[in-house]
């Protein structure tokens, strides 16, 4: 139990500054396309070494990097939108995976990959879990105003620096690496949902990016907590009742969230802001 | 006076279809000098041409004692997302990205720079706004700030003065004109003429051919604007074809 509360919350801290990017580049549905790229690469990991840790993650990387790349190149040599070829690959890439883990493994293995286990943390895979967090949050730091502009002004950055378009591709290898470690915990669909719905929720109580990811990482938290405690005492899956817990927090942002919530959009302005 | 840009039997376009054909012009250096001409003249194309965004199908741009990063450009439709919550300071603070680069850090001497060029423009306590709730007008005044601190020796403007207000375009061709002091070299495509009239001593006007270069008052003639819109119109749909036979 508290291993899977220490690994929810590296992955928390990890993942939800990487969700917020995505969604002020307007990229949320990418998040869940690179979380199905992703599974071939895990299969094929636990075919050659069964369930170990290494080898599936590795297999993640490389598969969300694969899917990554060659659709920014297509996108950026033919005259398809990268949305389009990223559907393309995702999609590709997703049915080989189901393919593999139908073909080779059994039903309890793929339930494994699609919604992680979180109670079972090792050692191992709880220093990976934190690494990764580490290395994501530090990347993020450095990259953190080539990023910001690349969001607001992509023709500005690429006027004044060659750093876009790497700056670019590092963005989505954070993407995927925080999804190989949201995967461990929860499972290849509900990583995603750590990234994103906090992030989502946020929009509704910050206004500044780090308002947003300070906002978006202390809701993603507090589900890991609730979602943990209602899943030990109601022996519920802990992945789905962690996201549930995030999606609740959404809810109640959408409704009462200060900044455009239900609520605060629909009241009568009394002092209008000068 | 030197020649700074130098436009060589220059051809530039889109999927090998001309927009600017066979251009042949000097820009001299600290010249103040407006690009007029029709819609579809290749006004836009040819500022990207000098950026360097757009390579020449034909022809050259020869650019002489300018580093890529004195060039300075405000394209016509920025592609900057209004929805980004990032304030105005701290949009107008990257266009000091040559000196401060990627990672370095914003000095009290870099801020004081950065709350001048804010004040220059006129937007002194707006600084914590973020850009969603900036007028157009604002938003323009943002993006000359920045230009400011680029300190840019070539300053590329594409319609600085669509869609804003008589006060505002009041306030930024001051800006221009203190920059065209400073002795920088500027090129503005405009669309109306009794503002280049007034403010601007040199106009080039185009259709994707040169029509006239030289001072304002010799290029806009009647006869010149007649014959500009005359070639764009024989050249509409059939832009391989036109150029000589037009003109």
């Amino acid at each position: 139990m508290r291993r899977a509360l220490l690994g929810c919350i590296a992955v928390s801290v990890g993942a939800t500054p990487v969700g917020v990017f995505l969604i002020l580049r307007h990229m949320s549905l990418t998040g869940d396309a690179m979380a199905h790229a992703i599974l071939p690469g895990a299969a094929v990991g636990y075919l050659v070494s069964g369930l170990s840790l290494g080898a599936m993650t590795i297999g993640g990387l490389v598969a969300g990097m694969v899917v990554a790349l060659a659709s920014g190149f297509v996108a950026r040599v033919t005259s398809l939108r990268e949305d389009a070829s990223l559907a393309a690959f995702y999609l590709i890439s997703l049915a080989i995976g189901v393919l593999i883990v139908s073909t080779y493994g059994n039903n309890v293995d793929l339930m494994h990959v699609l919604f992680g286990t979180v109670l079972a943390l090792d050692d191992t895979a709880l220093t990976l879990l934190c690494s990764f967090a580490s290395v994501s949050l530090l990347v993020l730091a450095i990259l953190f105003r080539p990023l910001v502009l690349e969001c607001a002004d992509p023709q500005f950055l690429r006027s004044v620096s060659k750093l876009s378009a790497i700056t670019h591709f590092v963005f989505l290898a954070l993407v995927v690496m925080n999804l190989v470690a949201g995967f461990h915990a929860l499972g290849t669909l509900m990583a995603v949902g750590i990234m994103i719905l906090p992030g989502a929720a946020a929009k509704f109580w910050a206004e500044t990016i780090a308002g947003l990811i300070a906002v978006a990482a202390l809701i993603a938290m507090l589900s890991s907590v609730i979602g943990l405690l209602l899943s030990f005492h109601y022996s519920l899956p802990s992945g789905p009742a962690i996201i549930l817990a995030a999606g609740i927090g959404y809810g109640l942002s959408l409704i009462f969230g200060p900044v455009g919530g239900a609520i605060a959009q629909n009241l009568p302005r009394r002092n209008l802001k000068t | 006076m030197t020649a700074v840009i130098k436009f060589q039997n220059l051809t530039l376009g889109y999927d090998r279809l001309p927009a600017v054909q066979e251009l042949d012009a000097e820009v001299q250096e600290g010249s103040l000098t407006a690009v007029v001409g029709p819609n579809g003249a290749g006004k836009s194309t040819l500022l990207k041409g000098v950026t360097g965004a757009l390579s020449p199908l034909d022809g050259g741009i020869l650019i002489d004692g300018f580093r890529r990063d004195e060039i300075a450009y405000l394209p016509q439709q920025s592609q900057i997302d209004g929805s980004f919550p990032i304030s105005v300071i701290d949009l107008v603070a990257m266009g000091l990205w040559h000196e401060i680069g990627a990672f370095g850090r914003l000095s009290r001497k870099f801020r004081a720079r950065v709350d001048a060029a804010i004040a220059a423009v006129g937007l002194t306590g707006l600084e914590k706004r973020t850009i969603g709730s900036l007028s157009g007008g604002q938003m323009q005044r943002v993006l000359f700030a920045r230009l400011l601190l680029q300190d840019a020796r070539l300053v590329l403007l594409d319609e600085p003065f669509a869609a804003i207000d008589a006060k505002t375009m009041a306030d930024l061709i001051d800006l221009i004109k203190r920059w065209h002091s400073e002795g920088r070299t500027i090129l503005a495509v405009l669309h109306d003429y009794a503002t280049v009239g007034t403010h601007f001593p040199l106009t080039m006007m185009l259709a994707r051919e040169l029509v006239a270069h030289g001072p304002t008052a010799q290029v806009l003639t009647a006869e010149n604007q007649f014959r500009a819109r005359q070639m764009c119109e024989a050249c509409a749909g059939i832009p391989h074809v036109c150029g000589k036979s037009a003109a």
